[in-house]
């Protein structure tokens, strides 16, 4: 497949973005500015810009604890996610959500989740309903390969089989549950052989490469805007970081970090376009300084918006009751 | 008005609800060509065909996700859940997902869905097929909880809980579906949160729902031979919960039964009780009874069964028990 300079380009700049947000994230946590939980993308960038690329502005995502990389690659605003994360009323859920449960429902995104494999059944509903409705839409859901053993793995994708629906799986197995190797926690190599059981495709891509994943996805899309139903693709990549941040990460080796480091998705592909020769270093250069400034005014949104009044914590839990405030 | 069993006035409000808006469709275990378990949804795929009344996979967790998904993006679905009991199943997306969603979201987020569960015992079919588990939706902020008695109120508020932007459980008592009653020519929605007063009285007001607002009429009449007359409020919705219809009742009589079928322990009489307690302790002239199933699993056999659950002997006794 040929990928205009553009296409090209974006990748690189979204994956950039990711990347940037997530490295800010993580300095910001660690001074004490961001409460609660956060996962960091860094080292998965690939998978969401591969897959998000493909989409278009209706369609829609379901996500995961670990989705900042999905909410960007979609397309949501980063200040607005900064704010959420800092728990301004500012941010995208006027902080009521946090990091895990950010969403844009005007941009597809029905939001990250907490609950691990909680996106399968959502995802075939929102292609259920595009079904229904008679729209092209389709439903992406990102998931971890610790997800892919939860009922709701089973039987989110047998009803989407079964209805065929316009839904695409994407795995990310980044080899660990939390803790637990993927040895440890299914008794096979390949996620997408489960596919099978299903009677839909399956394939296995290489996560670290955006291009790979973008075909992939791109071949799923497809299948699914057709009527042909839902695909199942792995995307084998890592997390740089622990789970979570502040996870001593005892259950991996330096070593094998060290060697994940060397498949950096965001350094081999800056490497394969300068090869290419279609852009030229200064190009991506002047990217990585746009973006840069991108995060700074993310962070400068975030530290300027208000704490939400105490008092607004009973709004939006129905569309037409509220029901009591602390006297 | 015309009769109609509690079956047919549910059958009636989904057709309704379905020809007006095309976004509302039907979605569980054998509601399709089957019927439903119960036959409540007979005829309903012949009329309005797969597409809209859709036969699932034994999938509990995949029919309410899917719901949830559906709702959030446009769609009105009603999912059937064959037993109450099998609500274990779909629970993290009923309360953490379709509960949630909007407040996670900073409000920008509407699901419009309505979850048809019916609940109960009295067909010996056992500790996995014969719960009341409503009170573990009013725990659960984002749910809207609603439970009739009447076909009538079925009809009326299967209606409104349909077009409401919230998820809404709405459970049905499985004895009650072949009941009849009168029901308008025109079905019209009976707002959530407006209990009814099903038999004026004077000397207790008895807070019964779903199959024992039933049993509190039949005691109703007993005691009515030995001079009291109580008062019958049925909440119809558990939350939102209609406080002030229940708190002029109890302004009334001074003295109040709770009675649900669902076992005791963290029962709704428990809540109900607790609020009355709360803010109308200087009417009450003696303690809140509660009348309620045993705090065991609904067992199989027919008198094990009638001894667990509720009577209309148990709510006499326990009207007496506190009246003048």
């Amino acid at each position: 497949m040929k990928l205009k300079k553009e296409e090209l380009l974006h990748f690189y700049r979204k994956m950039v973005e990711i990347r940037k947000f997530e490295t800010k994230v993580v300095e910001l946590f660690a001074d004490g500015m961001i409460p609660g939980f956060v996962h960091s993308y860094i080292g998965e960038e690939a998978v969401a810009v591969g897959a998000c690329s493909n989409l278009n502005d209706d369609d829609y995502i379901t996500s995961t604890h670990r989705g900042h990389g999905h909410l960007i690659a979609k397309g949501g605003h980063m200040d607005k996610m900064m704010a959420e994360l800092f728990g301004k009323e500012t941010g995208y859920c006027k902080g009521k959500g946090g990091s895990m449960h950010i969403a844009d429902v005007d941009l597809g995104i029905l939001g990250a989740n907490g609950i691990v494999g909680g996106g399968f059944p959502i995802a075939a509903g929102a292609g259920l309903s595009a079904k229904m409705r008679g729209t092209n839409q389709v439903a992406v859901c990102f998931f971890g390969d610790g997800a892919s053993n939860q009922t709701t793995f089973h039987e989110g994708i047998n009803l989407a089989s079964i209805w065929d629906l316009p839904v695409v799986f994407v795995c990310e197995n980044n080899m660990y549950g939390i803790s637990l190797s993927q040895k440890e926690h299914q008794h096979i190599k390949d996620i997408s052989d489960r596919a099978t059981a299903y009677g839909i495709p399956g394939v296995t891509v290489d996560g670290n490469d955006v291009i790979a994943v973008y075909e992939a996805v791109k071949e799923a899309v497809k299948r699914a805007r057709q009527g042909e139903g839902p695909t199942l693709i792995e995307c084998k990549t890592y997390r740089h970081r622990g789970h979570f941040e502040g996870d001593p990460t005892v259950y991996r080796s330096e070593e094998e970090v060290e060697q994940w480091k060397k498949k950096d998705p965001i350094k081999r592909f800056r490497k394969k376009l300068l090869e290419l020769g279609t852009v030229t270093e200064d190009e991506l250069n002047s990217i990585d300084e746009e973006v840069d400034k991108m995060v700074e005014e993310a962070v400068e949104y975030a530290k300027k918006g208000k704490f939400p009044e105490p008092e607004k914590a009973v709004e939006d839990v129905y569309t037409d009751i509220v029901e009591e405030v602390r006297e | 008005m015309r009769k109609m069993t509690v079956a047919e006035a549910i059958r009636e409000a989904l057709r309704l609800e379905m020809k007006r808006d095309e976004r509302v469709f039907i979605m569980g275990e054998d509601v399709g060509k089957f019927g439903g378990c119960f036959g409540v949804t007979q005829g309903l795929y012949e009329e309005f065909g797969p597409e809209r009344v859709k036969d699932t996979p034994i999938s509990e967790t995949a029919i309410i996700g899917s719901a949830v998904g559906a709702a959030a993006t446009g769609m009105r679905p009603v999912p059937e859940i064959m037993f109450c009991d099998f609500l274990t199943v779909p629970m993290d997306q009923l309360v953490n997902q379709a509960a949630k969603m909007r407040y996670m979201f900073g409000g920008k987020a509407k699901i419009p869905m309505t979850v048809r569960v019916p609940v109960g015992a009295g067909m010996s079919a056992a500790a996995q097929h014969s719960q009341c588990l409503e009170a573990w939706f009013i725990h659960v902020p984002g749910l809207k909880v609603v439970m009739p008695s009447t076909p009538a109120d079925h009809a009326g508020l299967l209606i409104s809980s349909i077009r409401d932007d919230n998820p809404v459980m709405f459970f049905e008592h499985k004895m009650l579906y072949g009941v009849e009653g009168e029901v308008p020519d025109e079905i019209e929605p009976i707002p959530l949160g407006k209990a009814d007063i099903k038999r004026e009285g004077e000397d207790v007001t008895v807070i019964a729902t779903s199959m024992m607002v039933y049993k509190s009429l039949e005691a109703a009449k007993e005691l009515e031979k030995d001079g009291i007359s109580i008062e019958v409020v049925d909440p119809r919705t558990l939350f939102p919960l209609d406080k002030e219809t229940i708190f002029e009742s109890v302004k009334k009589t001074n003295r109040v039964v709770i009675v649900h079928e669902a076992v005791k322990r963290g029962g709704v009489g428990a809540e109900i009780a607790a609020q009355i307690a709360d803010e109308m302790f200087d009417y009450l002239d003696a303690p809140i009874k509660r009348v309620a199933a045993l705090n065991v699993p609904i067992p199989f056999s027919p008198p094990l069964e009638k001894y667990v659950v509720p009577d209309v002997k148990d709510i006499i006794n326990a009207v007496k028990s506190i009246a003048r």
